[in-house]
């Protein structure tokens, strides 16, 4: 119970930071809707549905990594991943906390993203299994993204170690999202995407400790 | 409480501590001196537990819960309040009586009146100041203060001073200074790294 307890402490002071210092959600915000307008331009009318989905997903993954790339600025900067550490609570807290808020960041975001490619592109696309695919996938990206977030924020060269970190991992997630979008059976990819969101979030879970401490 | 033995710790090619020996025993107060780059600040890292040490021992008979950590940054959050600092450790440490801890330190350190600024506002001083409350904030038994007069004003030099003067019968302390002088006469040891 306690457990629960420090990761909505730890969720919460990330929500309450983002909602004083807004550095996050508006740049994901503005990154994402200005990629589907690119988008919108660049792929020929006779494109078809699915390559517009494609797209969909490489703006939602890219917008993601923006995001990821600011979810320890506060502990990098301030170096107050040592004061987190030092907190008696069980270290995997601090990731579920960090993992709460990344997603609710890329919910909030995916509230106008998806609202968006429906009016520049085929609307038709963005069904129930397209909405459950996109939440799914945002459960591994948030899981696996907020550990990789924090192994790259350790480093110098964070800003070219996360994507080369995050972009193979979250490959199986982008196939996933698509194929729950356009297969006529999106069962088999909702499926495969729980998968990965279990394997991803155990390993996170289990791994966190190792990442933050030496 | 502390025990070490040949204690050493390398940054790449860089040897920054190499086999020291000591021993920190319940209620001491040991200062460690030195000049820049000797090595206490690492020391002060490596028995808080967020550092390794790449060669030796290091025994501590205590959990992270009766450590209080004071290092270089103030380890608070800029975009939340002094208040709102405070209280996000007192959650984590769970620390009994939260709130009135917290008023209690804040009146102490002179921070009442700026409890509800955000830290990010704060002068280098009153900065350090928080960040003293912080590590007393769930009263650890073990301090480890990184040079704690860092930016303090007279006003702040004294009232750690007298802070200090108070905690010193009942806590341990490991306090790495460039200011022995001013911590003489509670000290019970010292540790110089060459």
């Amino acid at each position: 119970m306690s457990y629960l307890v420090d990761v909505a402490t730890l969720a919460r002071k990330d929500l309450r930071l983002e909602l004083r210092a807004r550095d996050t959600v508006p740049a994901m915000l503005l990154f994402v809707v200005s990629a589907l307008v690119i988008f919108h331009f660049a792929l020929p009318e006779e494109s078809s549905g699915p390559a517009a989905v494609g797209l969909l997903w490489i703006a939602i993954l890219f917008t993601a990594l923006l995001g990821l790339g600011r979810a320890f600025m506060a502990e990098r900067e301030q170096g107050l991943l040592d004061g987190l550490v030092l907190a008696p609570c069980d270290r995997s807290a601090i990731w579920l906390g960090k993992t709460l808020s990344t997603l609710v960041f890329l919910l909030l975001v995916e509230a106008i993203a998806l609202p968006a490619f429906a009016l520049f592109f085929d609307g038709s696309r963005i069904g129930p299994a397209a909405i459950a695919g996109v939440l799914l996938a945002d459960l591994g990206i948030a899981t696996v993204g907020t550990l990789l977030a924090a192994m790259a924020s350790a480093s110098r060269a964070r800003e070219l170690l996360l994507p080369l970190l995050f972009l193979p991992v979250v490959i199986p997630l982008l196939v996933g999202g698509v194929g729950a979008a356009v297969e006529p059976d999106p069962a088999r990819y909702l499926g495969f995407l729980g998968l990965y969101d279990l394997i991803f979030a155990i390993l996170s879970w289990a791994s966190f400790e190792y990442v933050v401490t030496e | 409480m502390i025990r070490a033995r040949q204690l050493g710790r390398r940054f790449g090619d860089k040897r920054v501590l190499a086999g020291i020996d000591f021993a920190v025993r319940p209620g001491d107060f040991v200062l460690v001196t030195g000049p820049n780059g000797s090595g206490k600040t690492t020391l002060l890292r490596l028995c808080a537990g967020l550092a390794a040490p790449t060669s030796g021992e290091l025994e501590l008979e205590l959990d992270r819960a009766e450590i209080g950590f004071l290092g270089h940054e103030p380890l608070v959050y800029r975009e939340l309040t002094a208040l709102e600092n405070l209280d996000l450790f007192g959650r984590l440490y769970r620390v009994p009586e939260r709130r009135e801890r917290i008023g209690m330190l804040l009146e102490r350190f002179g921070l009442w009146e700026d409890r509800c600024e955000r830290a990010g506002a704060f002068s280098r001083g009153m900065l350090q100041r928080l960040a003293l409350c912080r590590t007393l904030l769930h009263e650890p038994t073990l301090l480890l203060l990184d040079e704690p007069f860092n930016a303090l004003d007279q006003e702040g030099a004294a009232l750690l001073e007298r802070e200090l003067a108070e905690l010193r019968a009942e806590r341990t302390f490991l306090v790495a200074t460039h200011e022995p002088e001013r911590l003489g006469a509670l000290a019970s040891g010292r540790l110089a790294l060459a």
